[in-house]
């Protein structure tokens, strides 16, 4: 054989050699040094996958960049907890968000959008990691302090004639005593507790049952203000109204089954347990038993045995609160 | 050579972008280039036209043969390469086992096309089988005996209009060394285990050029031909590729059905590997390719037997007769790809920017959005290709039944005879037709 084949021969093999290994092994090198990556997420309905990939990771100061797409209805993208602006996902479009995040800890991303039945169950976690470590420990939910049970019934048999008003409980000009007043006894006490207490009272003795509830409004109305209400709302709107019903009556479009039983058996075969109707927060009898707390810890919490989602890893404290206050609005007369 | 190397790098890229990239099936190289680029380049192009033109290049037996022939370029000083190069068991030739291999990928599909991880194991697996056979056996026993897709390129490189013979068989006859199978300085022996002067269809026959380099006579060529020469080539016709034929009639149909289909339910099964309608999904898939699809073409052969008063065994005659669904499968296969390709092509643009979902965009095409190309032609031409094939596969038919030990040579046959082996590939056409053309 002529000694240029075998050299040629080493040649190729050295060629093989280089892009068989060399190649991925550049390919690799390459993207552990590359840090700023693009992910990609895609969205789809809960039910065919829900996001993927459903947990991210990120860097304290860093850019977290995602290229969203749709691959079927139009989704939303938000991160709980945060002041990341939500965007939508158009089906065909890609979507691109920088996130950056200041302090370490697990945050959830969620679907804004009602893509589907399974819609809340639309979620997934960003691991962000950093130096500051904060040992302080999270503080337990008031319900948890308050000793107050979730899950024990709270209702109470209630038919009233009108809505309570603040303004005619303001207009009764009555002086309650301080203990009334504070923001611990709004935060632990249910409505209905509060009214038979100021039943009790002798120097309001003269005032008939409507008049007690009136003031029992004020009362309600003054622990609250106007920008938490149009916060709730919002809040409400977006995120409670698919299952609560836009007019607080518990029959949102996710729930409208009475007059399709088939829907309804695909639906609870969907959520994996038999269907509970939301709470109607128009029933005075569900409401006036509650607590803001242990309303507070319901939207925090969730469960219930119900398809109740736990929000407690997507708004903030304030936006609990604020969502509590704008609750209280189905009950009370909060404004004119 | 280099366009081998070239596809063996490509392969490795698609390895490791499947494993190592997003798990985003429409957004992952390896989903989008062997799925829709590989797949369309194989069945739109590569298989019509050249027959087992990626044999000639695939990369998967690569690594392996290089290892058993110690050479990457050619054989060097009478070396030994690496291996036992023990012959491939005679019980275990044919296409049966690829009919095994490709049946067992079918039944995972619906997951190994869509999950990017999946794809990467499965081609992992392959490679690996690949070298393990080529250290074992002599030549290329993985590509001729076990690749799940090389039975059925294998088949229907019979249509190609492009094939490799022998110019003057007295040639061969005379040429006592036949360095073509044995291999000389020049070049290996036929790697696909074949007799280029004996060989009559592009069946077996990987395109590899070896005989080219090892022939002293120059006297093989490639070289073009009238398109589907093979089929009316009655030697060498065996039960194990007329099953192919129905393997790959039915699982054109199945797929139709279930990745096409409006039937969220089939979808659904098909996906939950392991689930029990999954195995009642793979059942019916079995039963639809090996039993149902090819008892009522048997029925019908036996009943068109029986009609013309042949007296051929029925076996036979079914075996022959199953060439005609090689037409019609490959069109069958060419329209459910249409329906499929042109749609999702433009997912190739951003993956070839972003390979491994890493934010790269290498040619500024990463942000490009899914659009349909195509949409409005692709029904037309999935009709048109799927017509043809029936017309095809009816004009086969009629070459196949005018063969030997038929009387159609006699005055009294009348043509229309062959009317029930037209209705069994003029029902499926229709079947086609109506799943993926609506």
């Amino acid at each position: 054989m002529a000694p240029g084949r075998l050299r040629s021969e080493w040649v190729a093999r050295l060629f093989v050699l280089f892009i068989g290994l060399g190649v991925p092994m550049i390919v690799v090198l390459v993207g552990r040094i590359d840090r700023a990556r693009v992910i990609n997420v895609q969205a789809k309905m809960p039910e065919v996958g829900g996001w993927s990939p459903v947990e991210l990771s990120a860097a304290v100061g860093e850019p977290l960049d995602l290229r969203l797409v749709s691959d079927d209805v139009v989704h939303g993208f938000a991160v709980g907890k945060t002041d990341i602006q939500p965007v939508d996902l158009i089906p065909g479009q890609v979507t691109e968000v920088s996130l950056q995040f200041d302090k370490p800890g697990t945050y959830t991303f969620y679907c804004t959008k009602w893509c589907g039945p399974n819609h809340w169950r639309m979620r997934g976690t960003i691991e962000v990691t950093g130096p500051q470590f904060s040992p302080v420990a999270p503080e337990p939910p008031l319900y948890m302090s308050l000793g107050i049970d979730l899950d024990l019934p709270h209702d109470v048999h209630l038919e009233l004639d009108r809505k309570p008003s603040a303004l005619n409980g303001e207009a009764l000009d009555v002086v309650l005593p301080e203990e009334f007043r504070t923001r611990e006894y709004y935060l632990s006490n249910s409505p209905y507790d509060t009214w038979l207490a100021l039943k009790e009272l002798p120097a309001i003795s003269h005032l008939n049952d409507a008049e007690v509830w009136d003031l029992v409004a004020w009362l309600w109305a003054s622990n609250s203000n106007r920008d938490a209400l149009k916060t709730g709302e919002e809040l409400y709107r977006q995120n409670c109204a698919a299952c609560h019903g836009e007019a607080g009556d518990g029959k949102g479009v996710f729930t409208r089954v009475e007059d399709n039983d088939s829907h309804a058996e695909s639906l609870s075969k969907d959520f994996g347990h038999a269907l509970v109707a939301p709470t109607d927060f128009t029933d005075p009898s569900h409401m006036m038993g509650s607590s803001s707390t242990l309303l507070q810890g319901k939207i925090l919490r969730g469960g219930m045995g119900t398809g109740m989602p736990s929000w407690g890893q997507i708004f903030t404290e304030d936006q609990i609160w604020a969502l509590v206050d704008y609750l209280w609005t189905y009950q009370f007369q909060m404004e004119d | 050579m280099l366009a081998r190397v070239f596809a063996l790098a490509g392969f490795i890229l698609v390895i490791l972008s499947s494993l190592l990239g997003t798990p985003v099936g429409s957004r992952n190289f390896a989903i989008i280039i062997v799925w829709i680029a590989w797949w369309a380049s194989l069945i739109l192009i590569a298989v019509p036209l050249l027959g087992r033109g990626w044999c000639s290049i695939c990369p998967i037996p690569m690594p392996g043969e290089w290892l058993q022939n110690g050479a990457v370029l050619g054989p060097i000083n009478n070396k030994k390469g690496f291996g036992l190069n023990i012959r491939w068991p005679k019980k275990l030739r044919g296409i049966w086992l690829q009919n095994v291999s490709f049946t067992v990928l079918a039944l995972f599909s619906i997951v190994v096309l869509t999950q990017p991880h999946i794809t990467g194991l499965v081609l992992l697996g392959l490679i690996l089988v690949a070298v393990i056979v080529s250290i074992i056996f002599e030549r290329r026993a993985f590509c001729r005996y076990l690749c799940p897709v090389g039975g059925f390129i294998g088949l229907y490189s019979q249509v190609s209009p492009l094939e490799l013979r022998v110019s003057d068989t007295s040639v061969c006859a005379d040429h006592k060394d036949k360095t073509c199978y044995t291999g000389n300085q020049d070049g290996y022996g036929c790697p696909w285990g074949v007799f280029p002067g004996g060989m009559v269809k592009n069946t077996n026959c990987g395109l590899c050029f070896e005989c080219l380099r090892t022939c002293p006579h120059e006297n093989i060529a490639v070289s073009l031909r009238p398109i589907g020469s093979d089929l009316s080539q009655a030697r060498g016709r065996k039960l194990d590729e007329a099953f192919k034929a129905f393997i790959m009639l039915g699982s054109a149909v199945v797929y139709s059905l279930v990745l096409i289909g409006p039937w969220g339910v089939v979808k659904d099964a098909a996906f939950a590997v392991g689930s029990f309608p999954w195995w009642l999904y793979a059942l019916a898939f079995l039963l639809v390719v090996y039993v149902i699809l090819p008892g009522i073409f048997y029925l019908a052969v036996r009943y068109f037997n029986h009609t013309i008063a042949v007296n051929r065994e029925p076996a036979r005659s079914f075996i022959d007769y199953s060439y005609t669904l090689i037409p019609l499968g490959l069109a069958a296969w060419v329209a459910f790809s249409l329906s499929f390709v042109f749609a999702n092509f433009s997912y190739l643009w951003p993956v070839l920017s972003d390979p491994f979902g890493w934010g790269w965009n290498i040619f500024g095409t990463a942000g490009i959005a899914w659009t349909p190309y195509l949409s409005g032609l692709i029904p037309a031409a999935q009709s048109i290709v799927l017509i043809l094939g029936l017309f095809w596969s009816i004009a086969v038919i009629r070459r196949i039944s005018s063969e030997r030990n038929t009387p159609i040579l006699s005055p009294e046959f009348q043509p229309w005879r062959i009317w029930p082996l037209v209705s069994y590939s003029a029902f499926v056409t229709v079947g086609l037709l109506w799943l993926l053309v609506g």
